[in-house]
């Protein structure tokens, strides 16, 4: 059995985690980028992504400082240790970079997803449709008498899971806005 | 108080406010009013290139042998596209550039308008950092940001994309104390912790070697002087990479020569056996290591790097400092003096007899033969002939290039400038002119072969109209000697296209030019000859007839760990599978 070598912080999600750390495994992280929001900034981001090979899962950029023209970037990313630690370096030496974050390492962390589901149907498909949004807790934005289009706002796991539900019952499309993530606390 | 100009008038001034003397360029429509400017003013010479590649090589060849940014100026479309090689050869080697390219007017720009192209997008990959200034109030701070950027941490080159509306209009100058540089301060000094534990490392160490490389060079005179006394006072063996030749000299008494897929024998060996490896300023190239599970196996390793990301990206160290290699070096000789100066003496002394072992391979010899000139007698010939001359080197790329490295000795940091990261045949020509208009009472000899000669040769007319008395010694072997090397070793000797069919008469070329051409192929006329090229006042194209087969060794081939290393032709067969013919 190998030894519990549980680095402090190495999760965000279970104390019971344990990864041998010899081991190369590609893992998930979720970093949060802060950059000027110049011209061509989140170019040269996803240029640094596809120029080195590196995965993004998922991205999502938007000014959240307008007085300071400030963009936050999330960007989860999978890759063995070494490359995530490469991706984090070769980040933050960009020029209009400042900060880079690795919420999955720095502690515990929130993230959320945004999805918007369009599903038509009618009769007894349309009234489950309706019952699972309401345990998923998915708002109904729009209707007609064919169609519910639901919000719905979670973690990219639950929003799979609620799409996999919907697919029976008549998904026709989904917009989805890519993770957003905040470190806890103070 | 600020000043209103036209933009055009502000690239000239913000140049002058930044110490530029020296721009290389070729003009064109969305460049003209920047070209007018230039016209009326004598403070910034502008040497006029054939070909945008060679604006940039040349101003290459100007900041690596001065220790200044180089300056471009091209026009939009396919100025820009020309000087993209350029630039990622800076990026590769870490040269700081400043290169301004036009662009077709705001308005314009998106209508696929004639010469336009979107040089910001194609050029991000390729710079530090580049810009399109689209507000004239906005352009001066932007080039003042540029030489901060192109010059801090790192050195990289940048580009400043400006439209040709911008140029005509009118704003507000700020001169570069009152720019706003950002928070691009990338840090110099190295953390303490890790410099202490460098220096346990080095008292101890009974097996240590510095590795060291272009950091070394791009941190200054400084960071070579503290290397020279670092090495001397230790007295561990040092080896540098392609790029880093010239920092500790090679007359010095620790030099183990460059080490690498072509390097010295005892300097690989070294690297593989140390116990202590200390690299400063160098990047793990794959030239260097071979192959990485193998490499330097029984070794701690620290790295001296003022670039995070170049810190555990291929080989995992255990002693990272990021700094400027200056500063950090201070520190080390500082904490270890105070100390008391320890090194593990009996282990040195072991070390260096082992040394002494590897060394007497003599991995350089290679056949002299009194008929044909061979290659490296040739660079013997050439280093005993120009020894203690004020002297600067460029090269081309492939075997020219590495005999270069390993026959010619550097004594003094910057007077040795090669395409090492990207590997541009085409390099040196222009190089060499950038590197004479620095140095215009120097002697700047291009180390060459034919094949890449040919591809930026029209820069001969650069050399001639601006007096650049540059001296083309080109190994002629009417081959691609490195492809054919290859071809030979690694894909059963079928030479597919790696001859030079067709090639000029160089005397005669040389003459259309207007410049002094030399030819010579025996070996008992190669003195006079070299001399004759010595003598003359002006450029010179020499052509050296050299034998056609000769192969490249030492050689480590892809793939193979540095104990694995090929000292001669004996050695070939069957040495290299099919593993490692993937590979570059």
């Amino acid at each position: 059995m190998s030894p519990l070598k549980i680095k402090k912080g190495s999760s965000s999600h279970s104390a019971y985690d344990l990864r041998d750390p010899n081991v190369e495994r590609l893992e998930r992280h979720t970093l949060a980028v802060l950059v000027d929001n110049e011209a061509g900034v989140l170019a040269r981001v996803i240029g640094l992504f596809s120029g080195r090979g590196y995965n993004i899962e998922s991205l999502t950029v938007a000014e959240v400082d307008h007085a300071g023209h400030r963009s936050r970037i999330t960007v989860v990313t999978t890759g063995t240790p070494a490359v995530i630690e490469q991706i984090k370096a070769q980040l933050a030496r960009v020029v209009p970079v400042h900060e880079v974050h690795d919420l999955t390492v720095e502690g515990p962390s929130v993230e959320r997803e945004l999805a918007l589901l369009k599903v038509c149907g009618t009769g007894e498909k349309r009234v489950e449709a309706l019952r699972l949004a309401d345990i998923f807790r998915a708002n109904a934005v729009d209707s007609t008498l064919e169609s519910f289009v639901f919000e719905i706002t979670g973690t990219p796991e639950k929003i799979d899971a609620f799409a996999d539900l919907m697919r029976p019952l008549g998904l026709q499309e989904i917009a989805r806005t890519g993770v957003a993530a905040l470190a806890r606390g103070c | 108080m600020t000043r209103q100009m036209s933009g055009a008038k502000m690239v000239v001034q913000a140049l002058r406010d930044q110490g530029v003397d020296t721009v290389f360029g070729y003009p064109g429509g969305a460049v003209l009013p920047i070209y007018d400017e230039i016209f009326l003013q004598n403070d910034i010479r502008h040497i006029l290139v054939r070909h945008e590649q060679g604006a940039v090589h040349a101003a290459e060849g100007y900041a690596r042998s001065t220790g200044k940014v180089g300056v471009v100026l091209v026009t939009s479309g396919p100025g820009a596209t020309n000087a993209v090689t350029g630039l990622t050869d800076a990026l590769m080697d870490s040269i700081p550039l400043v290169v301004l390219t036009g662009q077709v007017p705001t308005f314009m720009i998106g209508t696929d308008g004639f010469q336009e192209a979107d040089t910001v997008g194609i050029t991000r990959p390729c710079t530090k950092h580049n810009w399109l200034v689209k507000d004239t109030d906005a352009l001066s701070e932007v080039i003042h940001q540029a030489f901060h950027i192109a010059t801090a941490g790192r050195p990289g080159p940048v580009l400043i994309d400006i439209p040709k509306d911008v140029q005509f209009a009118a704003g507000a100058y700020t001169p570069p104390k009152q720019a706003r540089l950002g928070h691009y301060q990338p840090r110099v000094k190295g953390d303490i912790e890790q410099i202490t534990r460098l220096v346990e490392m080095i008292e101890t160490a009974e097996r240590p070697v510095f590795y060291t490389g272009g950091g070394v060079i791009n941190s200054g005179p400084a960071a070579s002087q503290l290397l020279r006394e670092i090495v001397d006072a230790t007295g561990f063996p040092i080896t540098s990479t392609l790029m880093g030749l010239g920092a500790y000299p090679a007359s010095g008494k620790s030099w183990l020569g460059m080490l690498g897929m072509h390097g010295l024998y005892e300097a690989n060996l070294a690297m593989h056996g140390c116990d202590l490896m200390i690299n400063i300023g160098a990047r793990f190239d794959d030239r260097i290591t071979g192959r990485i599970a193998d490499f330097s196996p029984g070794s701690k390793k620290a790295h001296i790097d003022i670039d995070p990301s170049s810190i555990n990206k291929v080989i995992h160290v255990d002693v990272p400092i990021i700094g400027d290699v200056a500063h950090v070096l201070e520190d080390v000789l500082k904490i270890w003096k105070a100390r008391g100066r320890k090194v593990n003496r009996d282990g040195l002394e072991a070390w260096w007899a082992q040394i002494g072992q590897w060394r007497a391979k003599n991995c350089l010899a290679y056949k002299p033969s009194d008929k044909t000139i061979k290659p490296q007698y040739a660079l013997e010939r050439l280093e005993a002939l120009t020894r203690g001359m004020d002297r600067y080197i460029t090269t081309e790329v492939g075997q020219h290039q590495m005999w270069a490295a390993q026959f010619l000795g550097f004594e003094d940091p910057n007077r040795w400038m090669t395409s090492g990261g990207l590997g541009t045949m085409g390099y040196g020509l222009p190089a060499s002119i950038g590197v004479q208009i620095a140095h215009p009472e120097a002697l700047v000899i291009n180390v060459a072969g034919e094949a890449s000669w040919l591809m930026n040769m029209q820069e001969m007319g650069t050399a001639v109209q601006f007096r650049a008395p540059v001296k083309q010694f080109i190994l002629n072997n009417e081959r691609l000697g490195m492809v054919r090397q290859w071809q030979e070793l690694l894909h059963g000797e079928r030479y597919s296209h790696s001859w030079s069919e067709s090639l000029p008469d160089f005397v005669k070329l040389a003459e259309a030019f207007g410049c002094k051409g030399i030819c010579v192929k025996d070996p008992a006329d190669l003195d006079d000859a070299i001399l004759e090229m010595l003598a003359y006042d002006g450029p010179v194209i020499f052509d050296c007839l050299v034998e056609k087969h000769e192969n490249c060794f030492p050689m480590i081939p892809s793939g193979k760990p540095h104990n694995e290393m090929l000292l001669g032709e004996a050695e070939t067969q069957g040495a290299i599978d099919a593993k490692g013919s993937v590979l570059v």
